[in-house]
């Protein structure tokens, strides 16, 4: 046994240790703390050093392990892909074991045990590890089918709620449905390559008709646990319910067990991409992008608001492949692997600041208790850490320099803006509009986190509980703080990281962005440094000159006497002091944006007025709801299961509960099976 | 390191010049209007006052409040170092191009609207609410109206487009007149003039920017003040720079350099021209129409964009 095979044993069993472990949990919930999420984060941590060291020094090694089926070993395979992945599985799960025994504390004394939890953590996350290295169709699809029902168990895990339950429901279908597509399309590989393991499919020869079967089913399956619409229904109905940490998991970290799949899919297994899929894919995940941002902006549960942006961050990292595929498609590698390099690093922070914004809404649920953005308020100075960081989150899923998610939409631009080197002139024309809806996508973003920010953590507290939260444990802040140092560490060296993936696109492409690093450290220049150049080190520098220069403008003009700041009420036009409920809530902060884009939603508004009575025109008393449907239930999802009941009432006409029609049937289906035999 | 003394020089004429251009445009309003019109030198007036007044802080105002008006200024100076002013080819526009350009802006706006949010009063909340809900729109049409030039000169660097514009020399583009079109749009949205926001109004119907800074007083809102009076000019700048690049210096030399401030002088004294004009003609419009106003912004780039790829590529 080598080391690399060791620590890879390592990874995966330290999540499976750590789930047994918890069993003792029951008796004495200090082992929660000293034991279960310790082993997690070691996995974690294992994971990081295996993924880094595989991602920074290329190479590939696979590994056989006598288990599973007789005539089928589970394969393993660490390629640069996989390091890419694993260590962005690790980073998250060393936060959420640094967050994870602060926030199970309201746990300890409920009625479920902690045993549940701690093993289907571990279990989850031991599965996402073993589908990133899977190296076969079998140890692949029960690596994710442990992946699924672990986290199914962990989304019911409060089962007592019937919203709970049905979210729950809601999940496992859509991951089942997903995994079926998953399995035929490995079986429309293997059917070819003649095996199941990963390098077997890798060769079969496919004809076009057979790979654009194999791409659709695969675009389904791993959709449907990415999240892509319409197929991203369970998405704001599971991760809401889930415990916090687990919607961190699970947002930042299992979709992008998903982005992995699709991308193992179709660039390793099936190869030969075709621009076709690239655009159909691009069409979607625009779609999505801004479907996701539109739906979020119109919540007000925090965790609910943050589910549909993780739709909306799965466009964009989906636009970054159709992109990506399209250039490949039409013979230009060198675009390709930019569009390609740009899904991949939306992806590695949508992992970080996602799971930093969840853990940031976990804290406030813990302390609050309370989802309800409306009820929120005057956070920042209850608990000026967590608010530090959420800010942090904020600023870098709305993408603004000098964080993380500017780099990678930057990125994304950039591939899009490289259309004048294709020769159709409807792909020409039909990515700009994809561009166009990715800088839509961005605008609304902010003003979502505006939103969000602005009413949960800035103002005056609006309930007694919000009032009165105090500032999270230690560990919670310290897992906070950790993803808020790799949002700026990857904004502010985004050279470093695209350098880092070189090994990653030529072994999974075979070319690298080699123009992209050619200029040194500072200076990202994806095609050219006439192209387009981003220093985001000078440009962080640069603000930090700014800020200390206009400080210096101050301290040049102002008068030779000291001027002290004073405190004061703030301005209420003269009608006494300024309460909680005069300030601007969540609904009325969208409105403006409900109007303009007002055929998205199904809104259903709830208008209760009481006139008073000698003035009739004058209300004493205004209460007013808006409620957001999902447009895909009644439009897709209702009929779908219309049709399965009225399928199901049909199929149930031959159950006739007669013993004698039951053999009848027995027998004809004999009499045909000999028919076919013979 | 001569070129980035230089641009630093230029960054600093650029900041102090700001003032003067938002006073040119209010002189010729006046004219227009037939006011007299105050000093051109009334905006430093102002902002020496600001400077020196005391400060007077909101009880429940949070850090967030207080940092604002220093990221706002900050993330306007580093969009004013990124455009090129009176030469091109300078290194800090190599830093950053033009999509960081509207990620500064996009930065600023987005402090700006929370510190809109942090004291909790109405006003606040309100122009929070409609600055997000137009820069919502204004930020896709400014990108993808900068995107038909980037295509156009197949750079997103503000320098190169520059350059490659001037090297075409006068040709007719029809995406050209399309993004010129857009970006004039999106500039009086984005920089809150009229007929989008009123700068010179307090009423609070219809007040946007106003009502986000009316908690601020004293240096604060000196900083904000000038960050303002710096977008219009920077504004002002990359629509004229870009579209009638002729003058700019290309080279080192004083000479080029005295006829590049020359030239953009008296675009800029033109321009400014143009913008008191809208202003004297149009009246402000009502808030609802204004999404209108931004989805024709947001179509013209995207007309723009598509007829240079059909009609110009290839």
């Amino acid at each position: 046994m080598n080391i690399s095979e060791f620590l890879l044993l390592t990874m995966l069993l330290l999540p499976v240790a750590s789930a047994l472990a918890s069993f003792a949990a029951d008796k004495n919930s200090a082992l929660m703390r000293w034991l279960v999420f310790p082993l997690l984060g070691a996995g974690g941590a294992v994971a990081v050093c295996l993924g880094a060291y595989r991602l920074l020094h290329g190479g590939s090694q696979s590994f056989v392990f006598p288990a599973g089926l007789p005539w089928l070993h589970w394969h393993m395979l660490l390629d640069p892909l996989a390091g890419f992945f694993l260590l962005l599985i690790g980073i998250v799960t060393i936060a959420v074991s640094l967050f994870g025994p602060g926030y199970i504390r309201e746990y300890e004394h409920g009625k479920h045990p902690l045993s549940a939890l701690g093993l289907f953590t571990g279990l989850f996350v031991t599965g996402m590890l073993m589908v990133v290295v899977a190296a076969d169709a079998f140890s692949f699809m029960v690596a994710w089918e442990l992946m699924s029902v672990s986290s199914y168990f962990l989304v019911v895990y409060q089962h007592e709620h019937s919203a709970n339950r049905r979210a729950g429901f809601i999940y496992l279908l859509m991951a089942e449905v997903g995994a079926l597509c998953i399995l035929l399309s490995f079986g429309v590989l293997a059917a070819f390559g003649g095996d199941f393991t990963f390098a077997a499919m890798q060769s079969a020869p496919l004809t076009l008709t057979w790979a654009t079967v194999a791409f659709a089913l695969g675009v389904v399956g791993f959709g449907m646990k990415a999240g892509l619409v319409p197929m991203h229904i369970w998405l704001p109905e599971a991760h809401p319910v889930a415990p916090s940490h687990i919607s961190a998991l699970m947002s930042g970290v299992m979709l992008k067990v998903a982005v992995y799949g699709f991308i193992r899919l179709t660039f390793g297994l099936i190869g030969h991409v075709h621009w076709a899929w690239g655009v159909a894919l691009l069409i979607i995940a625009s779609i999505t992008a801004l479907f996701g941002v539109l739906y979020a902006l119109m919540q007000h549960d925090l965790k609910r608001l943050l589910a549909y942006h993780s739709v909306e961050n799965i466009g964009i990292i989906f636009i970054g492949l159709g992109l990506s595929m399209v250039f490949y498609g039409t013979g230009n590698p060198v675009l390709g692997t930019l569009g390609l390099i740009a899904a991949l690093y939306h992806t590695i922070n949508h992992a970080m600041f996602k799971s930093l914004l969840f853990l940031g809404a976990g804290v406030v649920l813990q302390r609050s208790h309370e989802r309800n953005l409306e009820r929120m308020g005057g956070l920042l100075k209850r608990m000026p850490w967590t608010g530090l960081f959420f800010l942090i989150g904020c600023i870098s899923i709305s993408a603004l320099p000098p964080f993380n998610g500017f780099v990678s939409e930057w990125l994304t631009f950039q591939t899009a803006l490289q259309v004048p080197n294709l020769e159709s002139g409807v792909l020409r024309s039909i990515i700009p509009i994809a561009a166009a809806s990715l800088a839509l996508t961005g605008a609304l973003a902010a003003a979502c986190f505006v939103k969000v920010y602005g009413i949960a953590f800035l103002g005056q507290a609006r309930t007694r509980k919000v009032r009165h939260a105090r500032e999270a444990t230690r560990g919670m802040v310290l897992a906070q703080a950790w993803l808020a140092l790799m949002c700026l560490l990857f904004g502010v060296f985004p050279t470093a990281v695209v350098g880092a993936m070189s090994h990653l696109t030529q072994s999974l492409t075979g070319h690298v962005l080699s123009t992209a690093t050619a200029h040194g450290w500072l200076w990202l220049t994806p095609v050219s440094a006439n192209t387009a150049s981003y220093s985001a080190p000078l440009v962080f520098v640069g603000i930090l000159l700014a800020l200390s220069a206009w400080a210096g403008v101050y301290y040049f003009l102002k008068p030779a006497g000291r001027v002290k700041t004073v405190w004061r009420k703030a301005w209420s036009c003269g009608f006494g002091s300024l309460n909680s409920r005069m300030q601007y809530t969540a609904t009325a902060f969208t409105m403006p944006i409900r109007r303009v884009f007002a055929p998205v939603w199904r809104l259903h508004e709830d208008d209760d007025r009481v006139m008073k009575k000698d003035l009739p025109l004058e209300p004493e008393s205004i209460r007013y709801q808006v409620h957001a449907e999902d447009i895909t239930w009644r439009s897709i999802y209702l009929p779908i299961t219309r049709l399965l009941h009225a399928a199901a009432r049909r199929v149930g006409l031959i159950q006739t509960g007669n013993l004698r029609h039951y053999l009848a049937y027995t027998f004809g289906t004999l009499i045909l099976l000999l028919w076919i035999i013979t | 390191m001569m070129d980035w003394l230089l641009s630093l020089l230029e960054l600093v004429v650029f900041v102090l010049l700001a003032p003067l251009f938002s006073a040119w445009v209010k002189r010729v309003k006046c004219w227009l209007q037939n006011r007299r019109s105050p000093s051109l030198l009334q905006p430093y007036r102002d902002l020496r006052r600001l400077f020196s007044k005391q400060v007077i802080m909101a009880e429940i105002a949070s850090p967030v409040f207080r940092v604002t008006p220093y990221i706002i200024a900050g993330a306007t100076l580093m969009a004013a170092a990124v455009v090129p002013f009176i030469s091109v080819n300078l290194p800090t526009a190599a830093i950053a191009d033009v999509i960081v350009l509207a990620g500064f802006f996009a930065l600023a706006r987005f402090f700006q609207a929370l510190a809109g949010m942090d004291i909790g009063t109405a006003f606040g909340g309100m122009g929070s609410s409609r600055e997000m809900t137009i820069s919502a729109l204004a930020e896709p049409a400014m990108l993808m109206a900068v995107f038909t030039l980037s295509m156009v000169a197949s750079s997103t660097n503000l320098s190169i487009v520059i350059e490659h514009l001037m090297a075409q020399g006068l040709v007719l583009r029809p995406s050209l007149f399309f993004a010129l079109l857009s970006l004039l749009l999106v500039g009086i949205a984005e920089t809150g003039r009229i007929p989008v926001d009123n700068p010179a109004t307090h009423l609070e119907l219809t007040m946007i920017h106003e009502a986000m800074i009316l908690e601020y007083s004293g240096r604060h809102l000196a900083l904000i003040e000038w960050a303002v009076q710096l977008k219009l000019m920077i504004y002002a700048v990359l629509i004229a720079n870009i579209f009638f690049p002729w003058g700019i210096a290309t080279t080192d030399s004083m000479s080029a350099i005295a006829v590049g401030a020359g030239t953009l002088l008296v675009k800029l004294v033109l321009l400014g021209g143009v913008l008191a004009a809208g202003e004297t003609l149009f009246a402000k419009m009502r808030l609802f129409r204004v999404s209108t106003f931004l989805v024709l912004a947001l179509t013209l780039a995207l007309i723009g964009l598509l007829s240079h790829i059909i009609l110009e590529v290839g």
